[in-house]
């Protein structure tokens, strides 16, 4: 883990949104540990700013972001072509624990860009969940991310999209993503569910896990407050007694849904 | 994850209910791009999807009907024939081919009211669905994926 910025070049720019656009990026001197799916850098746009981000592929000496241009930062990331450099510290926090999915039944639920930090974890659950499904919520058919990623998850894992809003060429579903439970099979009390997206959104699936028998001890959030330092001493990603960028970003749902309930936290 | 398929409301009754429920059901099938019901129409049956996928549509005038909820396999189609004046709230067509078990509402309706227990058992059920689906409304009116996360901080 670094805590200075270490310079990383961007390899390839792709857009996968009108606002959405992944960054692959290799070491530009000092490399980084590598990144476990589910853990974040800081990553800094220089003369702009730094913003946390989480892992969207692990490669074999590369590390791919998927940013959206939300602020200042952010569309700063979103401009940078390749061999233009930016700055990374971690990987910090906590990463998907995959090892509690080994040979179990897994649910993958992704709203909106909360399929980005999901998607390092399907990449490793393929072919070692017993059953998986990805299922992912979006606001409209545009704003799907890797499309093409997920027709080839399709052939070896079930794979379910809905949109808030369809156009009229649409043809899938259409509703909030926790319509999408009652379309899979699971061993509910086996299962682990892995669920990223706005928090209202994972507020809902992992209450509506938890009515279809999932026990919250097998779900994990991928939570966001807005982390600085990365490090657990700055204080200001803090969710009640835990500090998101050092106890997170995942956090198991038995940990964090009472967290979630409490006003101002 | 395609072993059973999961069945809400089936698997909420009693296997006695399960069975009478049951054995009020036609099995259909529907091809893709079937108009199933409109709007204001009679609600007189409703159905349990087996698999596949049903849009539901509202009427705007001089507009393709905009799709505003789709409804796939273990779930139920058409909550409008358990309340007068039993018309249909909105329409749907087949997205793909369906299988279902389609109900005749009347006979239902007659069995919820000569077996109370099953009835309440029904009525509860389609009342979490209808609850379900006005929180699935709400959270839509919400916005969450929107770049601003569904409005000002």
């Amino acid at each position: 883990m670094s805590t200075v910025p270490v310079p990383y070049r961007v390899l390839s720019s792709r857009p996968e949104t009108p606002d959405c656009v992944s960054l692959t990026l290799a070491a530009d001197g000092a490399t980084l540990p590598a990144f476990a799916p589910g853990q974040f850098a800081m990553v800094y746009a220089f003369g702009v700013g730094e913003v946390p981000i989480s892992v969207s592929v692990v490669g074999d000496g590369t590390v791919t972001f998927t940013v959206r241009a939300v602020g200042a930062v952010s569309a700063a990331l979103c401009k940078l072509a390749p061999g233009e450099t930016l700055g990374l510290r971690g990987p910090f926090g906590s990463g998907w624990n995959l090892d509690a999915a080994d040979g179990s039944d897994v649910l993958v639920v992704a709203g909106g860009l909360g399929l980005a930090p999901l998607r390092p974890a399907v990449h490793r659950l393929l072919g070692r969940a017993a059953r998986l499904a990805v299922l992912v919520g979006t606001r409209t058919p545009a704003d799907l991310l890797f499309p093409g990623e997920l027709a080839g998850w399709r052939e070896q894992c079930r794979v379910e999209v809905t949109v808030d809003r369809p156009t009229p060429q649409w043809r899938g579903s259409v509703g909030v993503v926790t319509a999408l439970l009652d379309r899979v099979a699971v061993g509910a009390e086996t299962a682990t569910a892995l669920v990223c997206g706005p928090e209202v959104m994972m507020r809902h699936t992992a209450d509506a896990l938890h009515a279809r028998g999932v026990p919250p001890g097998r779900v994990q959030l991928s939570l966001e407050r807005n982390m600085r330092c990365g490090t657990g001493h700055c204080g200001h990603c803090q969710l009640g007694p835990l500090l998101l960028c050092r106890d997170g970003p995942v956090v198991d749902c038995a940990v964090s849904r009472q967290l979630l309930s409490v006003r101002e936290l | 994850m395609t072993e059973r398929q999961p069945q809400p409301l089936l698997d909420g009754l009693s296997a006695p209910h399960r069975a009478r429920l049951l054995g009020l059901a036609d099995d259909r099938e529907f091809p893709a791009d079937m108009r199933l019901f409109d709007e204001g129409g009679s609600a007189n049956r409703f159905w349990l999807l087996r698999s596949g996928e049903v849009a539901l549509d509202l009427h705007v005038p001089g507009r393709r009907p905009p799709v505003v909820e789709t409804v796939g396999a273990g779930q139920l189609l058409g909550w409008s024939w358990l309340f007068p004046p039993y018309h249909w709230h909105l329409g749907a067509r087949t997205l793909g081919p369906v299988s279902a078990w389609e109900f005749p509402a009347h006979r239902v309706r007659a069995l919820c009211e000569a077996e109370p227990e099953f009835g309440l058992r029904l009525a509860l059920h389609c009342a979490a669905v209808i609850a379900e689906r006005l929180q699935a409304a709400r959270l839509r009116l919400v916005d969450l994926y929107a770049p601003d996360g569904g409005g000002p901080p």
